[in-house]
């Protein structure tokens, strides 16, 4: 009856919840250290001084308007936009694995990257300027998204099935226009900067940039965090979730909307930046286990840790900036391929 | 809690699956579900757990109409024991029997320690306490049925559905947790097994349905069904059913083997 695996063979580790604490302060301290990275030097004196001023002390400035400048208009938008897209896409990532049962899925299965890579593509080679392009970015992300759903209801057989097979018709269908938007767009300035915009960056975040995108990712975190339980249930199947208690289609329709939004609005802001919503959510299963109450604020924690460190690598190894989707893919590439390697442990 | 099944008709598109099925099953009753391959018995244990909306006739379970009965009302009376659970990702036997929690708790609400205690409760009824923390994935068949059984106890419906409960089990293993679940048959609980064994239908249940051609071909105490007569039709083949030890039990022997023909 009982295996003849020792109880011993399963590791003690560390309560889940301590392993959220831990990571929380990490994140914390990363923030504050980012604050200190930097082409313009503002020592941690200043840095402090800075921000206490900020708070209302009644502080002489003993620092100069530059440096304020620096960590008021450039650093805290980059560091907070690299948090949150790092957040979105881990969480994003997470909950599109439990919703369709698969932990090889990623934030852009249902074609959310590729629908806004064609809308940035698109507002960039109509001349529009850099809000039009986030926006354009973010409403068609959702537009693709909503075209996959509307095609999976008609296709037939199995439901999980249709909706991942229509998620890749529509995102190659998405590519195709975006190929096309370069092969015609004026090769010395806007084909560049497509190029550019579809690696993946967060040069030029900007505060105003911040507040377009910081409502929607909040909208689709909130329901994404409250029903983190059901989505545990949700990955054990539709029959049995229903058994359960659980509306698995309902459930599964309001993730999915969630996790669009904010995928979209991450992507709408940063371009393409691979690996996060794939890699971040398996590395959190190792640390506190599949269960999504733990998983998915440690998918929100860590994706937002892991996002800030590569991109304070990506603004300072280099006399120019390497766009921080290379960098992501270069340590994601690796990474996949040591799990898939040590695929036992997924499962 | 009784379940209260009357005409009963099921298609996919135009082929019908069941056909004009009635049955009654009391309280505390162990009733095995018996018939070959794609004879509807999934799809019935489908329509009885309200996964198949789209049935003609009636399904009531405690003289409520279950059509009439949300998502949720519906866990609160059945529970349902998948043949092979094998989620995709690494949960805990723990995990897998909090969930049976979830019906009992508002949407928004994660489990919490009264939720606990009853997955202690339940594991230790299973016997299967010290599994608390291992994962489900890498115990025994057995054990994960059991772990399932507790799942269902969790969520504190009174019909317990088994899809065959045995197949892919060793011997040791059939046997418990076959007679785990008469046990909680006699301790109240309504339950109801697919099998494709009619030697464990005999020894374990109380009532036998034996469905043939999505039509019930018999049902009745399980004496007058396990019969040479009723297995050579629901099967297709000749065979023996000798009573053993004052027919407490009785096997089926193929016909060709009992009488010493050449195969």
């Amino acid at each position: 009856m009982s295996t003849d695996m020792p109880e011993s063979r399963e590791r003690r580790k560390l309560p889940p919840g301590m392993v959220l604490i831990i990571l929380s302060a990490a994140l914390f301290l990363a923030i504050i250290l980012s604050f200190l990275l930097g082409r313009y030097p503002v020592p941690p004196k200043e840095l402090f001084g800075i921000f206490l001023h900020r708070l209302g002390f009644a502080i002489e400035p003993f620092w100069s308007k530059t440096q304020e400048v620096a960590v008021f208009n450039i650093r805290m938008p980059r560091i907070l936009m690299a948090v949150l897209v790092g957040a979105c896409l881990s969480a994003a990532g997470a909950s599109y694995q439990g919703v369709f049962q698969n932990p090889m899925a990623a934030p852009d299965v249902l074609g959310a990257s590729a629908g806004a890579g064609f809308g940035a593509a698109l507002a960039i080679y109509l001349g529009l300027s850099g809000r039009f392009i986030t926006l354009s970015a973010f409403f068609m992300s959702l537009i693709t998204v909503a075209l996959v759903f509307f095609i999976s209801k008609r296709a037939k057989g199995e439901k999980l099935m249709g909706l991942v097979l229509a998620g890749i018709i529509v995102s190659s269908l998405f590519q195709s226009g975006t190929s096309f938007i370069k092969l015609v767009a004026d090769p010395t300035n806007k084909l560049p900067a497509i190029t550019y915009w579809l690696m993946g960056s967060l040069v030029g975040a900007t505060n105003k940039e911040l507040k377009m995108i910081i409502l929607p990712m909040l909208i689709g975190l909130l329901p994404m965090i409250l029903l983190r339980w059901r989505l545990n249930v949700l990955t054990m199947g539709d029959d049995e979730a229903r058994a359960l208690g659980v509306d698995a289609g309902r459930l599964r329709l309001v993730s999915v909307i969630s996790a669009t939004l904010v995928t979209a609005a991450a992507v709408s802001v940063s371009g393409m930046i691979g690996w996060v919503g794939l890699v971040i959510p398996h590395v959190m299963r190792r640390l506190v286990g599949s269960d999504y109450r733990y998983l998915l604020p440690g998918a929100v924690i860590g994706g937002g840790l892991f996002l800030l460190i590569v991109d304070d690598f990506s603004r300072n190894i280099a006399s120019t900036e390497i766009p921080i989707g290379i960098l992501t893919s270069v340590i994601g590439a690796p990474f996949f391929l040591f799990l898939i390697t040590r695929r036992e442990e997924m499962r | 809690m009784s379940i209260e099944v009357k005409n009963l008709c099921f298609s996919y598109g135009e082929r019908e699956i069941l056909h004009d099925l009635s049955f009654t099953i009391e309280k505390g009753e162990f009733v095995s579900i018996l018939g070959s391959n794609g004879v509807g018995k999934s799809t019935l244990f489908r329509c009885i757990l309200g996964l198949l909306p789209d049935y003609k006739g009636e399904i009531r379970i405690d003289g409520k109409n279950i059509k009439d009965l949300s998502v949720k009302e519906m866990s609160r009376l059945v529970a349902y024991i998948p043949q092979n659970t094998a989620p995709c990702f690494n949960y805990t036997v723990e995990d897998i029997v909090l969930m049976g929690t979830t019906s009992s708790l508002g949407t928004f609400r994660t489990p919490g320690k009264a939720e606990l205690e009853r997955v202690s409760w339940a594991m230790e009824k299973m016997g299967i306490e010290k599994l608390r923390k291992r994962s489900f994935n890498r115990i025994s068949g057995g054990e994960r049925q059991l772990a399932v059984i507790a799942r269902a106890l969790v969520q504190q419906a009174g019909i317990l559905m088994l899809d065959e409960p045995t197949a892919s089990l060793d011997f040791g293993n059939q046997m418990l947790v076959l007679t785990q679940a008469k046990a909680l048959a006699s301790e109240g609980y309504t339950v109801i097994q697919t099998t494709h064994n009619p030697e464990h239908s005999y020894m374990f249940s109380n009532r036998v349905l034996a469905l043939k051609d999505g039509k019930l071909l018999r049902e009745g105490d399980p004496k007058d069904i396990i019969t040479k007569q009723i297995i050579d039709s629901l099967y297709g083949i000749s065979v023996e059913v000798p009573g053993l030890y004052d027919d407490r039990a009785r096997v089926c022997i193929p016909s060709d083997v009992a009488l010493g023909h050449e195969v």
